[in-house]
């Protein structure tokens, strides 16, 4: 299985959600890794009166296998559905890369 | 010192923290590079560790915060988040008075 589906796995199975989309921006980073970046936008009920950095570590915490190997940077933009309607439906793009570690 | 005593301190130290790779000026990675631009645009005095220069921080402090990438931006000791936090964050209007806050406490 590929990491965007064992991410997707992962996290319909914690979040249930209403919306969910993952992106791979692999290619938009140093290194040769094809499967090392990624960009979440999910909506869930369950992000009801959590707060940013709450929700983040919830995410991080269910995708915990993935992280750092093979998982270097995971993008997160959570919304509970009144968010979600309340921003247009549209999530923030990401960062070109600046070379990082790869560049040390 | 231990490291994890090290990082609590410099937490406690600095009422605005940024852990981040590369530096505010050559920022490495494009997430710490956007996440130190609003800290930047706050105009406020902050601290900063470039994690790529501390392997010892980089490796203990995800385990720490409960988060495992960087850049993390830790005000008056808690956990505001990364780059997507902390870019909403500045973009809402809400980073400024957080900020301003923490250097008047």
């Amino acid at each position: 299985m590929n990491v965007a589906s064992k991410l997707e796995s992962l996290l319909i199975e914690e979040f249930a959600p209403q919306f969910l989309t993952i992106d791979n921006e692999s290619h938009m980073h140093s290194g040769p890794a094809t499967e090392s970046h990624f960009k979440v936008t999910l909506v869930s009920a369950r992000f009801e009166g959590m707060r940013a950095v709450a929700r983040h570590q919830a995410v991080y915490r269910s995708v915990a296998e993935l992280m750092q190997n093979p998982i270097h940077a995971l993008a997160l933009h959570l919304f509970t559905e009144q968010e979600w309607q309340e921003k247009g439906q549209v999530s923030p793009a990401s960062p070109t890369c600046r070379g990082g570690s790869k560049a040390s | 010192m231990d490291i994890v005593e090290s990082i609590k301190k410099q937490i406690s130290e600095n009422s605005i923290l940024l852990y981040m790779k590369g530096t505010p000026q050559f920022p490495q990675c494009g997430f710490s590079s956007r996440t130190v631009e609003a800290v930047m645009a706050c105009g406020h005095k902050f601290a900063y560790v470039n994690i790529l220069e501390h392997p010892d921080i980089r490796s203990e402090l995800p385990k720490f915060a409960n988060w495992p990438t960087f850049p993390q931006l830790w005000v008056n000791g808690e956990l505001v988040g990364g780059c997507d936090i902390v870019t909403e964050m500045a973009q809402s209007g809400e980073l400024q008075p957080l900020l301003d806050a923490a250097v008047k406490a």
